[in-house]
Order: structure tokens, then sequence, then C-alpha cells
């Protein structure tokens, strides 16, 4: 078993190597990686929920949606939001991800297993029904389009200015989740997703945990809305779809659940297979789906689940290994 | 906002549920007997539409393309069924993210085979018609889709109630353990209503490819909707589907008409209400 240590060593250089080669790759490269981290801090928030907490939520796009609109009607009706306010509209984009999932935690995390799936999957479509029909507000079906990126002594038009910046957040929070599911009240998370019973026989007020959890997800999912309306400078109903929910869960569930890390590189993964293969050949879809069938069908940890597997292979058998949270759900009377 | 009105608008919204029947009824069966939440459910509505236009375009007949992309779709669910779903288990999260697998690889295959264009499929004269009652206008392909669910409607009702068969399926919805322990085979009840699912759903992608058109993306804009059914109505209920699918297609019709800015809105939202204070829907069995 690698200590703790070394996987947090092995991270950091993965990172330092990221900062070195990215920006001197090619423009297309340098987007593709900016788009992806921008989904990374998604699959981060859904991998909160899933993964720690074993709860799997099908509209995490909600979150990331209202971060997306919120900054993109600041920035195109108001201009505010793109000189140093750009650090006010991150900060209020996160706080109205957590408002909403306050108030959509009440209904949510009633619900467990498949019908909390189904209750996200519902309020997603909420959100998503309000953004491709409320014209005045979202501009409907053509969307917003943010004019210019913010300019504040940092020019964030250049490509690759705005990736450190991009990147930046993206570690901050990394940083900060790690230190969350590392904390106490990240470990009832956990006892919770192995067994709900046993923390509320022990005392714990699992509902508050989950609503907690829910609400931090949120934040996280809009923060990462407000830098994809930068990222891609044209909001629609598109970035609400389902699908948006979908790849993100994937995301996670193929990098591994309950790892963070693990969404980060499903996330790298599917952006490379989705615009890089995409420009080399026109079946990349296939692959795309392929991989998600295969990795669902044999590897029900993630690609972070591999080493583990291979010990476990070798014969020496990892007594620490995490149980997949999928496990959780599984065991639930539905 | 006259009488005429409210006829016209009342009359589409059952038809459209009439249409929505046909997708939920299949989903329902499938969540209740399988307790798999199938996301691959709308492709199998775009893969009937597209099947349909290919055999319209071979044979020219449009009553062929319905039992035939039925029942082509219905063996693709077979056989995603048995030999993808199956091993896996009980295990509703990696079962729901396979089946978006196969919606992705899905989705795809169309494009390749059918391309990206938004194709209609044409009914024959007969159904184009228009009936006139009482100074209103009724397009008779619309009634045509309401004589048809009924049709559906009352023939699984006949089988679910009456028969052998039926029986078994009800025993597995309500206690799949209990029902192995009685000798049902479940393995086998499954694999007959995931079938049955993919007909059901295919056979609403022929019929509502003449007035919803047949295009990329319209698999996963019907998948909500035919979640709304299952959740509203009660998931394993045939009856519960049947109301579920006429009071989606109401509310959908009457938001889009009376307060469009909020129509999806309207539509959603009591679903999140029932999850939340009923997660076995209306008319669901606890």
């Amino acid at each position: 078993m690698v200590s703790q240590k070394t996987k947090v060593l092995m991270v950091i250089v993965a990172l330092a190597a990221l900062a070195y080669i990215i920006p001197h790759s090619t423009s297309f490269v340098v987007l593709l990686a900016t788009r992806a981290l921008v989904f990374a801090i998604l699959a981060m928030s859904v991998d909160i929920l899933l993964g720690f907490t074993g709860l799997a939520s099908l509209g995490q796009a909600a979150y990331f949606g209202v971060g997306a609109y919120f900054t993109a009607i600041l920035a195109a009706r108001y201009h505010i939001g793109l000189g140093w306010d750009f650090w006010l509209v991150l900060f209020l984009g996160m706080l109205v991800g957590a408002v909403l999932a306050a108030f959509f935690g009440l209904f949510a995390i009633r619900a467990s297993g498949v019908y909390f799936l189904m209750i996200t999957l519902a309020l997603g479509q909420c959100v998503w029904g309000l953004a491709y029909r409320w014209n005045s507000l979202t501009g409907g079906d053509n969307g917003i389009s943010v004019a210019s990126r913010p300019n504040f002594g940092l020019d964030l038009t250049n490509e690759r200015t705005f990736f450190f910046l991009v990147f930046a957040i993206f570690i901050a929070s990394l940083l900060v989740l790690y230190v969350l599911v590392r904390s106490p009240f990240g470990r009832s998370l956990t006892g919770i997703r192995e067994r709900e019973l046993r923390m509320q026989i022990l005392g714990y007020n699992t509902w508050l945990h989950k609503y907690l959890a829910f609400i931090i997800a949120g934040a996280f999912g809009g923060l990462s809305g407000v830098l994809w309306a930068h990222t891609n400078g044209l909001i629609s109903p598109e970035t609400v779809v389902l699908t948006t929910s979908v790849d993100a869960l994937l995301m996670v569930v193929l990098g591994g659940a309950g790892t963070l890390v693990g969404g980060v590189i499903g996330s790298a993964i599917v952006f490379g297979l989705r615009e890089y293969l995409s420009t080399l050949v026109p079946w990349w879809q296939y692959v795309l789906g392929g991989v998600y069938v295969l990795t669902i069908l044999y590897l029900p940890t993630g690609l972070m689940g591999i080493p583990a597997r291979i010990r476990q292979a070798s014969g020496r058998s990892d007594k620490t290994g995490k149980k997949p949270a999928t496990e959780e759900l599984a065991s639930k009377p539905s | 906002m006259n009488t005429q009105f409210w006829i016209i608008q009342a009359f589409n919204g059952i038809s459209y549920g009439a249409l929505l029947f046909l997708v939920g009824s299949g989903l329902s069966l499938i969540f209740g007997v399988m307790r798999i939440v199938n996301l691959a459910h709308g492709s199998y509505f775009l893969l009937g539409g597209y099947i349909a236009l290919s055999v319209i375009w071979t044979t020219g007949s449009w009553a062929l393309s319905l039992p035939v992309a039925a029942l082509a779709v219905a063996v693709i669910g077979l056989l995603m069924e048995r030999i993808f779903l199956r091993p896996l288990g009980f295990d509703p999260l990696r079962q729901v993210l396979l089946t978006v697998g196969f919606a992705f690889l899905f989705q795809q295959a169309s494009l390749d085979i059918w391309g990206g264009n938004n194709m209609d499929i044409t009914p024959p004269d007969a159904l184009t018609n228009v009936v006139v009652i009482g100074g209103i206008y009724f397009p008779l392909y619309r009634v045509f889709m309401i004589v048809m669910a009924i049709a559906i409607g009352l023939l699984l009702w006949v089988v679910m109630e009456k028969t052998r068969m039926g029986a078994a399926v009800r025993a597995t919805v309500d206690d799949a353990e209990m029902a192995r322990g009685v000798g049902i085979d479940t393995n086998r009840i499954s694999m007959f209503i995931f079938a049955l699912g993919a007909f059901l759903a295919a056979l609403g992608g022929v019929i509502g490819g003449a007035f919803l058109g047949v295009y990329p993306g319209l698999d996963f804009e019907m998948l909500p909707l035919a979640f709304a059914v299952v959740i509203i109505g009660g998931m394993g209920s045939l009856g519960g589907a049947a109301i579920g699918a006429l009071a989606v297609g109401l509310a959908d019709n009457f938001g889009k008409a009376l307060l469009p800015e909020l129509s999806y809105f309207t539509l959603y939202a009591p679903m999140v209400l029932i999850l939340a204070i009923k997660p076995t829907g209306l008319f669901g069995r606890e």
C-alpha cells in the first residue's frame, strides 16, 4: 500500500508537470486543458456526493448552469465581473450554487439510492426548463454570449493567462476539498456512505451531514459554472442539459469514485477523447461509449482502482482498500 | 381563451399523453420489475423512428414499419439486458451508468447510419385528414394516436391481469425474492419485460416521428418526459403510467399555452414534489 504522503507527492508532481507542459503546447491543447480543468472541478463536486457520501446525483448540471448563467447575465447585461469584480462574481457564483443546493437539498436529501438519482434528475430538469424557456432572463434557446473575458492587470483574453487562472482556482478547490474529506466532517460522510444506520445510532445527525455535503457540492458546481461562462463564452440551455450531469457522473466513475483525483483524470480522458479524438477520427464516440461500458463492467472502482486490483491479483490482499461507493447503493433497500 | 381553446388544448394534451404512455409504460415496467433506471429508453424511442424510416424508404409501407421497427428495437433491448445488464447483478448505479454508455453508443450509431438531418415520418394519406366536430378541427392522426394507446393499454392490462405470465410479472414487481421462492423464473421475466419496454418505446418513436420528427438529440429530450410519466404515475404500475402520461401530456400542453416561460418548470416541479413526498409515485405499489 502506497502511503498517503507518497500519493500526495505523486499528485503534486503530476500537477507541476501539467503546469510546465500545457503552456508550452499548442493553443488548442491549452484550451482543451482549460475546459477539462473546469469540468474537473464539477466532477470533484460530484465525487463529494457520490464517492464520499454515497449519493449518486444526476442533477449537478443545475448548479453548474446557475453559476454560468449568473456570470453570463451579469457580464452581458450589466458589465459586472469584467474587472477586479471578477473575484466578487466568483464568490457570488459559489454562493448562488450553494443557495440553490440548500433549497434543492430540502427535497433531495429525503430520498436515497435510486430515488435520489431520480429526484436530482428532476431538479436538474427544472433548472434546464427555466433556462430553455425563460426568454427574458436567459435568452432562451439562443443563450447568452459573454463578450469578453475579465481584465484586471491580468489580461484573461490571453488563453495561456486564462489557463493559469483556472489552474490556480482548480488547485485551490482541490486543496479545500482534500482538507474537507480528511476532516472529521469528511470522515463522518464516509461513515454515512458505509452504513448510515450505524452513524445514526452513534448519534450523528446524518440528514444534516448529507445536507451540508449537498450544499458544498452545489457551491463548487457554481464555481465551475462561473469559470465555464468565461471559458466557453456562450451559455445556452445546452450547458444545463441532462447529459452534462451524466458526463460529470461518468467522469467520476471512470476515474474512480471516492478519490477526488479520479474525477480529474476522468475529466481529462473524456475531454481528450471528445475534443481531441474527434478531430482525428469520426467514430470517436464509439470509443467514449465503449470506455464507459468497459469501465463499468470490469473496473467498478475506476482507473484509480487499478493499482489495488493489481495488488489483489498478485496475491497480496489489500485490507485497507476502499469499498466502492456503488456497493452502498446496492445494499440499500429500495 | 374560449371553450374552443380549452377543447383544442385538452385534445392536444391527451394525444401527446397517448404517445407518452407508450414510452412511459415500458420504462415503468422495467423499473418495477428490475429496479433499473434505464437511461437508454429515449434511445429506443429514437431508434424506433430511424428504423421505421429505413423500412419506409425500402418498402414504402408505413404500416409495415410499425411492427418491424418495434421488434428490431425489442431485440436490441433483449440483447442489452442479457449480455450486459444481467451480469452486473443488483447494482443500480452501475446499471444506470451502463445504460448511459449504451445511449451514447446508440447516438453515434444512428448519426453514422442515418445522418444528422431532421427527418419526418409521413403517415399514410388516410391518417392525415382532419375531422370537424362542432366547428373544431381535429387532426385524424392525433385521434389515431389516442386509439392506438388505448388499444395497447388495454392489451397490456389484459396480459398483466388475466394471464399467468402477467401474474408472474406482478409478483416480481411486488417482491422479487418471494417470487423466486415460489418458483417464478425472474430472470426470464426481466428479459421479457426489458424487451417489451423497448418494443413499446420504439412503437412510440414510429408513431411520434410523424409530428415530433426524427432527429439527433430527440433521445435525451424524450427521456426526462418518460421519467416524469413514471414518477408521477408510480413505478411498475400500468394504470399509474396511463394517468401519469395524461397528466404530463396535459401539463406540457397547457404549460406551453398559458405559461410559456415556465412551461417545463410546471412539468418537473410536481415531479420533484411527488418524489420528495411519496417516492413510489402517486399510484405506485409500496
